[in-house]
């Protein structure tokens, strides 16, 4: 939390003054399409890109540039178009409409062995016939490269993805995660300008996946390629790129750093996706002041519309409690449930459930105050994504769960 | 387990009773000459038809060679389709052994024959007539027809298991269609190429009723040889049981070959092509 609340500061500060200038262009793009970077031309970019399955519309108006050399996220649930976008760069999808280009070159109709962008697919797709070492050799080799030269690669490759001495290993007795380090060998053996990596850790545990964010993090730092990497998991996104892409319904809801995009989201959808979010029915009364909960509350946002009615978001671990004085938002406690680092609770206030996190106990049943400080409030125009989250009356932890599928998405 | 094994047992009795009895009394009887007495004289005697065991081998592997060729782009065809046409193409691939095996053969004779439809269609077109019935290539044409079912079967089923992304993954890597084909698809289908061979190879060698109907009295085949001995003129089982312990021991010979290439397949597939 440390992390995230002086990131907050950060992104405030820079929010008044020269960021604003800066999230007024972002938007002001992101009407026609997104950049990831603004200061970089795009390694790669999508124009107007359309793709339907068996008459669905999978994307549609897609636009998306690529800054090069960045960590760029796709992040998004099952079905929102991120894997297709991926497969579209990747050449094994090809658009109903719309043009790829590399490096400002058109390459839409150009075959997957052609294009210098390598992926790394969910389940790996090794060469069961083949050992590590000729799996890591495969694309060199189809490449003319000498033995030699295979030689050297393999093992520098090998000795980044710690699996030295497994060259003779027969990949099928390989574990999850040594599975993966041979893909991500064998995808970076070829010297790809840009490597598409398809949810490469949704197979494995836990434990395993902290290590492998920790470690392809540092082999993007090493390598400067540009890593164009796709998940349905907020945290991974969050923890290891430069960039986030948020998608649903096959657009673009969202393009931002990871602090941009939880500090300020651009709609419910986002706010709600992205970590924990209360999100409630609010009025814009004039420049810094917001009308919610039916009171009145400072805040740092401004142009808007007099009396626009707007979505107020607020963090759970926002939210201070103090004791019911009258002068705060008041609730009484519903359900409190150990989380480790803190408790999560749910306080009902006039009904409507909100979420807080708390490193101190509270009785259910108690009643107690709330303060939320002018800054922790964020105040987001109304959208189509308006009262379908943020409530947590229906919350419990299992039921999150099953909204959210873990394992990928079907295509 | 305990489950496992007493479901087993059924098998285990008929295996023993219609398998392992039957083959010790070939061998028995290979050994042996009519009085019951132990000779070698039999096997000496089946040195005399190396010609028909040379010619039932090299038809059979004309046979195999021939279903490989053209039922392997036919599997990979099927499996590349459309899951829903698949199992109708399969099917088209079975109808023929709905039929019986003799109609089936009898059905290629009526074809082949010098004044048969085949010749027929060739007279009408103004074609000079071809001999086919009773050659070599009769033999071969009806091998294939009756056992290219069991070329493309294993071969399908191999090829349908293939991961579509380890495919992807070799043409992301740089490979064209044609290096796909030879350093990924082939390699990983050798299993079904292995146990398509074996299907057709085997009893390829042994058929007797193919060659006696398409292949007249000068295509002898090893399997004629053995009917002969049994049930023909040249009536001795002896000789008879010790030709076809001879066949297996050359069809063993000629399958550990194969799996050989197998092996070598599995683990550096490779450096096979």
């Amino acid at each position: 939390m440390g992390y995230v609340a002086s990131a907050r500061e950060r992104a405030r500060e820079n929010f008044g003054r020269a960021g604003e200038f800066l999230s007024e262009m972002r938007r002001k793009i992101h009407r026609e399409g997104g950049w990831t970077d603004l200061e970089k031309q795009p390694i790669v970019s999508l124009r107007d890109i359309a793709v339907s399955f068996d008459g669905e519309t999978v994307l549609k108006d897609f636009n998306l540039g690529i800054g090069d050399g960045a960590f760029v996220t796709l992040l998004g649930p099952s079905g929102c178009g991120k894997t297709t976008t991926l497969r579209i760069i990747g050449g094994f999808v090809r658009p109903d409409a719309g043009d790829v280009f590399f490096n400002g070159k058109k390459i839409t109709g150009l075959p997957p062995h052609k294009r210098e962008v390598n992926t790394i697919f969910q389940k790996y797709a090794l060469f069961p016939h083949l050992n590590v070492y000729d799996n890591v050799a495969f694309g060199m080799r189809v490449h003319g490269k000498s033995e030699r030269e295979v030689k050297a690669k393999v093992g520098e490759m090998l000795g980044m993805v710690n699996l030295k001495g497994f060259e003779h290993r027969n990949v099928n007795l390989l574990s999850g995660g040594q599975q993966q380090r041979v893909a991500i060998a064998r995808a970076l053996a070829n010297e790809p300008k840009v490597l598409l990596l398809d949810e490469p850790l949704g197979a494995l545990d836990l434990k395993l996946r902290k290590d492998m964010q920790v470690e392809l993090k540092k082999i993007q730092q090493q390598t400067g390629i540009t890593f164009l990497f796709v998940t349905h998991d907020q945290e991974e996104a969050l923890s290891m790129s430069d960039e986030v892409v948020v998608m649903d319904k096959g657009a673009i809801q969202q393009i931002g750093t990871p602090p941009d995009i939880y500090n300020e989201p651009k709609n419910a959808f986002v706010a709600d996706f992205i970590g924990e979010s209360n999100i409630l029915d609010g009025v814009m009364r004039e420049d810094f002041l917001v009308e919610f909960a039916g009171r009145k509350f400072r805040c740092v946002d401004r142009d808007f519309r007099r009396d626009e009615p707007v979505d107020v978001v607020i963090r759970p671990e926002d939210v201070d409690i103090v004791p019911p004085d009258g002068e705060h938002l008041a609730g009484v406690v519903r359900n409190v449930t150990f989380k480790g680092v803190f408790y999560e609770i749910i306080v009902d206030v006039q009904g409507f459930k909100w979420m807080v996190q708390t490193t101190e106990f509270e009785r259910a049943g108690a009643e107690i105050g709330l303060s939320v400080r002018p800054d922790e409030i964020h105040v987001m125009h109304k959208s189509k994504y308006s009262g379908t989250f943020g409530d947590y009356s229906t919350f419990s932890d299992e039921m999150d769960e099953d909204s959210r599928p873990a394992g990928g998405e079907a295509r | 387990m305990g489950k496992a094994k007493s479901a087993a047992f059924p098998y285990l009795v008929w295996m023993v009773i219609f398998i392992l009895v039957p083959t010790a009394l070939v061998v028995v009887f290979a050994f042996t000459d009519r009085s019951g007495c132990f000779t070698l004289k039999n096997l000496e005697g089946v040195g005399r038809y190396s010609n028909v065991f040379l010619r039932s081998i090299g038809l059979g592997a004309a046979a195999t060679a021939v279903s490989l060729a053209a039922g392997y782009p036919l599997a990979y065809r099927i499996a590349r389709t459309h899951a829903r046409r698949r199992n109708a193409l399969i099917m088209l691939v079975m109808l023929p052994m709905w039929m019986n095996f003799l109609l089936r053969t009898y059905a290629w004779m009526t074809l082949l024959e010098d004044s048969g439809i085949l010749n027929h269609i060739l007279r009408f077109l103004g074609l000079p007539a071809a001999h086919m019935i009773n050659t070599q290539g009769a033999v071969v044409l009806g091998m294939v027809y009756n056992y290219i079912p069991y070329m493309i079967l294993p071969l399908y089923s191999v090829l349908t298991k293939i991961d579509r992304s380890v495919i992807e993954a070799a043409q992301d890597l740089g490979a064209d269609g044609r290096t796909v084909f030879l350093r990924v698809t082939l390699p990983m289908s050798m299993p079904g190429v292995i146990s398509g061979v074996t299907m057709v190879f085997v009893p390829a060698v042994s058929t007797f009723i193919i060659s006696r109907m398409l292949g007249g009295g000068s295509n002898l085949l090893v399997g004629d040889l053995i009917d002969m001995q049994f049930l023909g003129s040249a009536y001795n089982p002896n000789l008879g049981s010790a030709i076809s312990l001879v066949l297996m021991v050359l069809i063993l010979i000629c399958m550990g070959i194969m799996n050989q290439f197998d092996e070598n397949g599995a683990t550096e597939g490779g450096v096979m092509v």
